[in-house]
């Protein structure tokens, strides 16, 4: 086309006019890159040092926070702030809902990979993508006008319960843990089961001894990504589980967890009150929660490997 | 018992499973389509709601789920575009990658009530705006671009390297190759991809508690000066959402009519989030159709 | 012996022994070698690229003569970790130099792939794309290097009625010869091919090696093939490549009737490879 102009002039990078495009299309994609690290970073600074104020600027005592079961943040004379009934109500609430889910999404998911593998996955895997679907909100309403009734009439209690909490978590996360335990499943290698049945193990013992054994890791891995989710989860177990203050002694009492507490008074709470610093506080143990979680999973997915 | 028997009853365990979950899906819609379409008309979708008398509709916290949701794609589908570009072309195997890899996965799996809780922090307090639309899109922004991200991420990788092979074999430089070739290829699936993410922010309320805030001003739908208070388009003018009504009815409403609008409108939100799902799958196959047709 | 060739005093022999002809030349390679991370896959090659010729690179899968022609154009660049060595002289400039524009050398040495690839837009698109980005913008002008490339890849007749229907709809072998005419559009000096007709019926590949012998009056042209056939029936000069070294270069004839390597010889007469 131009090759009348000199070699060195057409081929060197002196001529700089395509690379302005160019460079500007970086910078813009660089931009991104930087504003989702600038975004991860500034969560974590802002919400680490907001959630420090109550023990720094407040005096509140961390030992107390996570080990005292009384708290009264209104108490004029002898405020306390132990947060320790709602610590234990999130992990309570996660892991009986975790209970509940990975027997059914595991199952689900060996329905799907074994048991029924043409059809069954036709019919369960819209059934979960449509249980994904379903907001939160509608989650905690049905369970406030359907299982809280249902458990104080058949059950017993008041209805709201960390039963209720859990049932509703579990139905949540249940589709979490179906997808990527059917993912695990069918991942595994078609010569396990081939070699399993050709010893003449029959299904069920080719399940159990060798592809559940075999898959596990990432078994393990759609469980914890589930109780990430139940543990985060704030306006569907709020709405069903009671919100008191005191520690359950049995799944039928009512009970809280830090999300429900959150939820609750971080509207009427003063911005800058020892109380409403003492959310923040709970704020970053569902920050450093999740992130625990996260290493977790890389623990696990890192056994996968070896 | 013999293992022939273990066999047949473990088969049975796993149907039943399966008719458990299909059950539970079941149930949930049959409880929320039966009961909530019954209050859902004209009317209760387009007068507005009331805090204590029975019969409000739901108008404009319907609006406002739209609009924050529009507001929210148009920041995040950029943004998570970009992002996705920079993945899957510039980002070399290194420490920066990794990092980017990390914080991606650590946004992703923020609960969304602690995201609510930075948007108050950075989008209503330190920015001083109060409870916004503004700041409950930018907040949702926050729990949507890690999806963004990833679904563009993987639709630009699996475009066919042939593809952008040809194209920088003809002379043609990296981003125009990117904007002309890839993108167009990658398209179906992002635009799939990011309307599914739509259906999630629409149904999304934790984040909007203390972002948009649990009140709509009086609106005057004539008024589409944006910078009017009583402006529906005002980005700087608190904004309850259908999800977020609903939460509020329940927990601290007065109007004795809760069921009935929870109804009402957690029928609307499902079947506003079933119609994403289904336009979804619908624009992702008819775009899927049309290139690869070979007329 | 194979390690003889990366000596230089035997490389020089190749090129005594081409200077009968004394043609001119377009690509000067010395000692090119190209690695991928630690492993390399072209030890140290030297030869000269004729003009207005077409040159064909064969030798087993894996013997490095893809890895070769990918240097040619720095479409290697778009691998992790690969890296090449020495010199590939193109008008006096190496090619390989770090400030070298790949951009604009793409343009003047254009390739072809194994697998048809064009792109999901409409014929007359495919043609465009790459002209309207290098600064053509004009209709007339477009439609007339449309129509110049399609006649130039003997495509012009079969789809000039449906210029604007999807490039996908054409069979295989329209869609390599219409890549071949956008490359032709660009108007490059060398076009460097990686077994074009690989992937296609005995017809279509009949016509893309017609299209290719009547290519060279303007272009320089390298082909990698497999198809000993095919080398022996277009090329004029053919390399002969094993595990990354060059083993024999020569005419092609000579190559087919009498090489001077004993390896040649097996190759060619399908003893391995």
């Amino acid at each position: 086309m131009e090759k009348l102009i000199p070699a060195k002039e057409r081929l060197l990078k002196s001529n700089k006019k395509w690379m302005d495009g160019e460079l500007r299309g970086k910078i813009l994609v660089i931009l991104c890159a930087v504003i989702m690290i600038s975004v991860t970073i500034s969560i974590t600074i802002f919400l680490g040092s907001k959630g420090l104020q109550s023990f720094i600027h407040n005096g509140v005592s961390l030992i107390e926070f996570i080990t005292s079961k009384h708290w009264n943040p209104t108490n004029q004379a002898s405020p306390q702030y132990g947060a320790l009934p709602f610590i234990l109500g999130s992990f309570a609430v996660t892991f009986a809902a975790a209970l509940v889910a990975a027997p059914l999404g595991i199952g689900g998911a060996i329905f799907m990979t074994e048991i029924a593998p043409s059809w069954g996955k036709k019919i369960l895997q819209p059934v979960i993508e449509l249980l994904v679907g379903i907001p939160s909100v509608v989650y905690g309403f049905i369970g406030l006008t359907v299982l809280v009734p249902f458990i104080r009439e058949h059950v017993g209690g008041l209805g709201f319960s960390l039963l209720a909490g859990t049932i509703v978590l579990a139905i949540m996360i249940l589709p979490t843990v179906t997808t990527i335990a059917t993912d695990a499943m069918s991942s595994l290698p078609k010569n396990l089961r081939e070699g399993s049945y050709a010893l003449g193990a029959t299904r069920w013992q080719t399940i159990r001894k060798v592809l559940i054994p075999a898959a596990m890791p990432n078994l393990l891995t759609a469980i914890v990504l589930g109780m990430a989710r139940a543990f985060g989860e704030a306006l569907a177990v709020q709405m069903v589980i009671g919100n008191v203050r005191d520690i359950p002694s049995n799944i039928l009492d009512a009970s809280a967890t830090l999300t429900t507490i959150i939820t609750l008074n971080m509207g009427h709470t003063t911005y800058g009150s020892v109380e409403n610093n003492t959310l923040w506080s709970m704020g970053l143990i569902l920050l450093i929660m999740s992130f625990a979680f996260i290493l977790l999973i890389r623990y696990l997915s890192s056994r996968r490997k070896m | 018992m013999n293992s022939k028997t273990a066999d047949r009853i473990a088969t049975g365990v796993f149907i039943t499973i399966a008719i458990i979950i299909i059950s539970i899906l079941v149930g949930l819609f049959y409880y929320i389509l039966v009961n909530g379409l019954k209050h859902v008309s004209l009317d209760f979708l387009t007068s507005p709601s009331s805090n204590v008398r029975a019969g409000g509709g739901i108008r404009d916290q319907l609006f406002n789920s739209f609009y924050i949701l529009l507001l929210t794609m148009l920041i995040a589908v950029p943004l998570g575009i970009g992002g996705g570009i920079y993945m899957a072309e510039y980002a070399k195997p290194g420490k920066v990658t990794d990092i980017i890899r990390s914080c991606i996965e650590v946004l992703a799996s923020l609960p969304s009530i602690v995201i609510g809780m930075f948007g108050l922090l950075m989008f209503v307090n330190l920015t001083g705006w109060g409870y916004t639309i503004l700041g409950g899109a930018l907040a949702l922004t926050v729990f949507n671009l890690p999806v963004i991200v990833r679904v563009s991420e993987d639709a630009i990788r699996s475009v066919p390297r042939d593809l952008k092979e040809a194209s920088l074999a003809l002379g043609i430089t990296r981003w125009h190759t990117i904007k002309t070739v890839i993108l167009p290829s990658a398209f179906p699936s992002i635009l799939t991809g990011a309307i599914l993410a739509s259906g999630r922010v629409f149904g999304e309320a934790a984040a909007l508690l203390f972002t948009a805030g649990l009140s709509t001003p009086r609106l005057d739908y004539a008024n589409w000066n944006p910078f009017s208070d009583t402006s529906p388009l005002n980005i700087f003018r608190p904004a309850e959402t259908l999800a977020v009504h609903i939460w509020s009815v329940n927990t601290q409403g007065l109007i004795p009519d809760v069921e009935e609008v929870s109804n009402g409108a957690a029928a609307v939100l499902v079947l506003s989030v079933l119609i994403f799902n289904l336009l979804a799958r619908w624009i992702g196959s008819m775009i899927h159709k049309k290139i690869t047709a070979t007329k | 012996m194979v390690t003889a060739f990366k000596d230089e005093p035997i490389t020089n022999h190749f090129l005594d022994h081409n200077s009968q002809q004394q043609n001119e030349q377009i690509l000067q390679i010395n000692h090119l070698e190209i690695f991928y991370g630690e492993k390399r896959a072209v030890n140290g090659i030297t030869l000269d690229i004729e003009k207005n010729a077409v040159t064909a690179l064969i030798g087993p899968s894996g013997c490095g003569k893809s890895t070769f022609l990918r240097s040619i154009n720095r479409m290697n660049d778009l691998i992790p970790g690969a890296r090449a060595k020495g010199e590939i002289i193109y008008e006096d400039l190496n090619i390989l130099s770090e400030d070298i524009n790949v951009v604009a050398l793409r343009k003047e040495i254009g390739m072809v792939f194994q697998k048809p690839n064009p792109f999901p837009k409409s014929i007359y698109e495919n043609i465009t794309h790459a002209l309207k980005f290098a600064g053509i913008k004009k209709k007339s002008e477009l439609d007339v290097i449309v129509e110049e490339s399609l006649q130039k890849a003997a495509l012009w007749d079969e789809v000039k009625d449906r210029l604007h229907k999807s490039a996908l709809s054409l069979s295989g072998g329209q869609q390599q010869r219409l890549c071949i005419a956008r490359t032709i559009a660009m108007k490059p000096t060398v076009m460097l091919l990686d077994e074009p007709s690989s992937a296609l019926d005995p017809i279509s590949n009949a016509k893309v090696e017609d299209l290719i012998v009547d290519l060279k009056k303007d272009y320089s042209i390298i082909i990698v093939t497999h198809n000993m056939q095919q080398a022996s029936r277009i090329s004029d000069k053919t390399a002969f490549f094993l595990s990354g070294d060059l083993i024999e270069y020569d005419a092609t004839e000579k190559i087919f009737t009498n090489p001077s390597v004993k390896k040649t010889e097996e190759y060619i007469s399908g003893r391995f490879g």
